[in-house]
């Protein structure tokens, strides 16, 4: 029978009843005493030089408090790139200033250079207007095309950088030579040139962010959309105002959704502190839509060229990559980490294959920064290999089950170090094969595509045996790669007087669900029940220093941060029943809830225990505290390494072009399970979004940088008819090695593994319908392009 | 947005008073112009609804027809003409998604004449008559472009009058995005008389496929169309699709809705 209550079970998301109910209280619900409207006056150019802003008819309009431009801020800091890398000949990458407000230059559309904070918010808008017409700003020539900024330059997008190329990075340098001779040498070489399209996060949620000043004490508060306040504090304090982090409190309250786009910190936010400061009133703003189209930090935009050498049969021999990866006009936190450790390190994917090498060029344009999106490099990493793996099948009349069996790392060889730098500890990959293959019934399809063409449809099948790199991330390894900070999280229980346990999380709940999760955790090694637990995170004045959610992290990281603060728990809970019971710490077991002395019947409820901590009225004071709260700070040994198979069917109109999933079947190994429910919910969120990037997300500028897909009239969403009922297992479990939990994260797999299968399914489609010329679709795999490609 | 007045008349009368008035702009179930003016790029001084008025509500047969009120909603022609026109009543049920439906009116679709709107589709595709507080204009005289249409200065749509065809059925490609229709085809068939109509796909707004129709007139069957060519050159050509996209789905879609008509 399955477990209700602690770990494995489904318990029900306990945050949902809020969220369901609209009763959540996000940044834009608050309503603050003496509340001040700030509205930021956004480039309508792509690239332009700011000739002059004259604020006197803006500043004296009705209602206007203060107005703000570059010029304000310009001996502040600047927002830094978290992630220094050095291109191939050693050089550093470039890092030009990215300033609080655009000045001298706006260097994309939506690129914020001015603005007005009034009493009201139509006040501010209606002073933004006026600011905006009283801008002057020379339009410099633009450069949008990747490739074209790295061979003209006569456009730049920061004057100091002549080929608007931030790094050229190879990875490993030295695999270089052997990758290229492996190649040459081989019996068969598949090329294939793709683009990994350009997508904008949409949360529902846009970003929003309130700045208050105490003037009483010099104390800041900023409330903001985060996904990870004590970085976003870290960011805004120590690296852009200037002001000592313990004199700012960052609180992220309920955050309607991020995928990355909220792990950064924006300039918007400096801006409404250091309104709040000169005004001494809150400063709050809510991103329009319209702006978190132009503003928010973008996600993939890759264009690579990917070469697989292999034997006539089908073995690998090697990898090949070269990619521009675009980072947009300024680097965001994370963007120098996503084209590179996040992407090349996984160039080897679940295979044997000797020889990788990643070569990455990151490019400036005048389009709005590009960082991390769900997955963030390992879905393009994933594409890259498993669309080029089904073209090689094709060349050589493979089957693609096939060849993955073939070269799929077998379990007898954990742990196993690519060639691209990762250990993986451990998996069964052809475990997942086998059950997305039974899942999937593949035998059966030839029924179903007579079926489908019966219907007038073509039907085909698309496979992706996928692996990731997460639990970002060990400190260890990611500082020798570059990183500036640490990426351990960390966890307090207080474990109060009355018995009831408060848990305080590095890690930010946006939609996962650790309120439930992290308390079926506690619950479990406590022994107490789950509604006892209640999940404190999202305020830098109640948490422990954490880094936060992203990279599939708060349950492989922060998840065992908690854990490791209840073995505290415990520990001084035997202390205290040792004295309670007058018996020896080392003769004091612990268990569901319980503290006893062995071979006796000797015992006290946890509830005792917690009491008496509070209550110390006999205690020997130089051995033993009073209290019960314990902190761990857990910094993971490796990363960890969920992998699975996923197999597409898709139905393909041929006199439209349009693409239907009708299945899709996702067997993933993420080890442990803590609950199925979320887990399966997880995979679902993920899917959709691969789903989404595959047949509908595309963001598309115009030559001259105007973003064509700036609303929903344009950018196409993927809606509940677009995807499928997915069939989700997680029943092969190869728990991680090097954590506690056994756990290995799963909220990026959907978003990783699912793109590609959905376009080899298209792709098969094609061919099976006779359109054999078809070799490859650029997402998104819409109509009109499905419609284009068939008619060659 | 910018400040605005409203008035809500009780009579066609009092509205055409109302949209006298300096600045003055009609406004329906405000799909399209309140999004505008929520991007400020639309500021009129005064809105006129022309909900408040019960003549112009309601769905009925009349005189050779449906008759339709300009300000009835797609969910009421939804449900109301089920009965009687089952295809005009798909189309405006297939409209947008339920809030569009509940607030979105005839009238007020027809009147923007957006060139990715449906109902311009079965009113020309039905050779509906439009009504105005001042004359009655046939459709085939009512669409004159881009979001250009026969009304005059202070006209107002008060009725739409459909005659029922013996067959008809719409059938439209959704835009990925938008699910505005990217290219939708409305055909109706009468005695000898086929009509097809076609939006989304027209540079010059919906347009009649007279080829098509002296084609189905002749044998009313999706094969009847089969050796026709829809020219590119005359289609809209953007994100989502080629001008030979849409010329494609002008012929597949208008095969689909004769098929779909039986």
């Amino acid at each position: 029978m399955p477990k209700d209550h602690g770990i494995g079970a489904s318990s029900k998301r306990r945050e949902d009843i809020r969220f369901l109910t609209g009763r959540g209280v996000y940044t834009d619900d608050m309503n603050l005493h003496g509340q001040a409207y700030a509205v930021f006056v956004r480039s309508q150019v792509a690239h332009g030089r700011i000739k002059s802003i004259d604020t006197s008819a803006a500043a004296a309009m009705p209602g206007v408090l203060a107005v703000f431009t570059g010029e304000d801020f310009k001996d502040v800091g600047g927002n830094p790139a978290g992630w220094l890398i050095n291109s191939r000949d050693g050089t550093p990458m470039r890092e030009p200033k990215r300033p609080v407000l655009a000045h001298g230059k706006v260097r994309h559309v939506g690129d914020a250079y001015a603005a007005v904070v009034a009493e009201s918010y139509a006040e501010a808008k209606d002073a933004a207007e006026q600011l905006a017409a009283d801008s002057e700003i020379e339009e410099l020539p633009a450069i949008i095309d990747m490739a074209a900024a790295l061979a003209d330059a006569s456009i730049r997008v920061h004057d100091e950088i002549p080929d608007n190329q931030c790094f050229d990075w190879g990875w490993i340098e030295d695999n270089r030579a052997a990758v290229d001779a492996a190649i040459k040498a081989a019996p068969h070489v598949t090329t294939l040139e793709l683009v990994n399209n350009r997508l904008v996060p949409n949360a529902m949620e846009p970003r929003a962010s309130i700045g208050e000043y105490f003037p009483g004490t010099g104390d800041y508060k900023l409330t903001t959309t985060s996904q990870n306040p004590h970085l976003t504090r870290l960011l805004v304090a120590a690296f852009v105002m200037g002001i000592p982090e313990n004199k700012l409190t960052v609180v992220a309250p309920d955050v309607g959704g991020g995928f990355g786009s909220k792990i950064y910190h924006y300039g918007e936010e400096a801006l409404v502190l250091a309104a709040a400061k000169k005004l001494a009133r809150p400063v709050r703003w809510t991103a329009e839509r319209s702006e978190s189209f132009l503003s928010d930090a973008h996600g993939r935009d890759h264009v690579t060229k990917i070469e697989l050498a292999c034997e006539t049969d089908g073995t690998f021999i090697a990898f090949r990559t070269e990619t521009m990866a675009n980072v947009g006009a300024y680097l965001s936190n994370f963007s120098t980490a996503t084209p590179t450790f996040l992407h090349g390190t996984l160039m080897a994917g679940p295979y044997k294959v000797p020889n990788v090498y990643v070569n990455v060029k990151t490019v400036f344009t005048n389009t709005a920064p590009v960082d991390a999106y769900r997955g963030a490099g390992r879905p393009e990493a994933t594409f890259s290999l498993e669309r080029v793996i089904d073209k090689m099948c094709r060349e050589l009349g493979l089957d693609p089950f096939d060849v993955r069996r073939k070269n799929l790392l077998t379990k007898d060889m954990f742990p196993y170090t690519t060639p691209v730098g990762l250990a993986y500890d451990t998996g069964d990959y052809h475990a997942t094969l086998d059950k997305a293959m039974d899942m999937a019934d593949v035998a059966g399809f030839e029924t179903r595509r007579a079926a489908s063409a019966a219907r007038g449809k073509l039907r085909g099948m698309g496979l992706s045996t996928w692996i990731e790199a997460c639990g970002i991330a060990p400190s260890h390894l990611v500082g020798v790669l570059g990183s500036r900070v640490g990426l351990y999280d960390a966890a307090t229980v207080r474990v109060n007087a009355t018995g009831n346990i408060s848990v305080m999380t590095g890690a930010h709940s946006h939609g996962q669900g650790h309120e439930t999760v992290f308390a079926q955790i506690v619950a479990e090694k406590l022994g107490v029940p789950e509604a006892s637990v209640e999940i404190v995170h999202g305020d830098t004045s109640k948490i422990p220093f954490g880094m936060g959610s992203y990279g599939s992290r708060s349950l492989a990281v922060c998840g065992v941060a908690v854990t490791k603060a209840i073995d505290k728990i415990v520990a001084k809970g035997k202390k205290i029943a040792a004295h309670m019971l007058e018996a020896a710490e080392e003769d004091i077991t612990f268990e569901a809830g319980t503290f006893s002395v062995a071979g006796t019947d000797k015992a006290k409820t946890f509830g005792e225990i917690a009491f008496s901590a509070y209550v110390p009225h006999n205690y020997p004071l130089e051995t033993l505290e009073p209290g019960l709260e314990e902190t761990a700070f857990y910094d993971p040994a490796n990363f960890t390494y969920p992998a699975g198979a996923y197999i597409c069917e898709v139905e393909v109109d041929e006199g439209t072009g349009k693409v239907d999933v009708v299945a899709f079947h996702c067997a993933d190994d993420f080890g442990n399970i803590m609950n199925p429910m979320v887990v399966e919910g997880q995979v679902h969120g993920g899917v959709g979004q691969g789903i989404g990037q595959a047949l509908c997300e595309n963001t598309t500028y115009d030559d001259t940088g105007q973003l064509l897909t700036g609303s929903y009239m344009d950018y196409a969403m993927p809606r509940a008819d677009d995807v499928p009922f997915y069939n989700v297992d997680y029943s092969c479990q190869t728990p991680c090695t090097h954590n506690p939990l056994g756990v290995k994260g799963c909220g990026e797999a959907g978003a990783i593994g699912s793109p590609p299968a959905v376009v080899n399914a298209v792709i098969d489609a094609l061919h099976r319908g006779g359109y054999t010329h078809v070799k490859h679709i650029d997402m998104p795999v819409s109509p009109s392009r499905v419609w284009q490609a068939i008619h060659g | 947005m910018h400040n605005f007045d409203f008035v809500k008349p009780a009579s066609i009368a009092d509205a055409v008073k109302a949209l006298a008035s300096d600045g003055a702009q009609a406004l329906s179930g405000g799909q399209t112009l309140l999004p505008t003016m929520k991007q400020r790029l639309a500021a009129p001084a005064v809105l006129v609804s022309l909900t408040g008025i019960a003549e112009m509500r309601g769905v009925c047969k009349g005189d050779g027809g449906l008759h339709v009120g300009a300000a009835t909603s797609h969910a009421t022609v939804a449900k109301e003409a089920a009965a009687h026109y089952p295809a005009l009543a798909a189309l405006a049920g297939g409209i947008g998604d339920p809030a569009v439906r509940n607030r979105g009116t005839i009238g007020g679709s027809i009147a923007n004449n957006d060139p990715a709107a449906c109902y311009p589709a079965g009113v020309l595709g039905s050779g509906a008559t439009v009504v105005t507080n001042r004359r009655k204009i046939a459709a085939d005289d009512f669409f004159q472009g881009l979001f250009s249409t026969a009304l005059e200065e202070g006209e107002i749509v008060t009725e739409v009058r459909f005659p029922i065809p013996e067959k008809a059925a719409y059938v439209k490609f959704r835009q990925p995005a938008s699910r505005f229709a990217l290219t939708g085809v409305f055909v109706a068939k009468t005695g000898g008389t086929v009509r097809v109509a076609v939006t989304g796909a027209g540079q010059g707004g919906v347009f009649r496929w007279t080829e098509a129709e002296a084609a189905l007139a002749r044998a009313f069957s999706a094969d009847a169309i089969s050796g026709l060519a829809v020219p590119a050159g005359d289609m809209i050509s953007d994100l989502h699709g080629t001008a030979a996209y849409r010329a494609n789905l002008v012929k597949v879609l208008t095969g689909r809705a004769v098929t779909a008509a039986g």
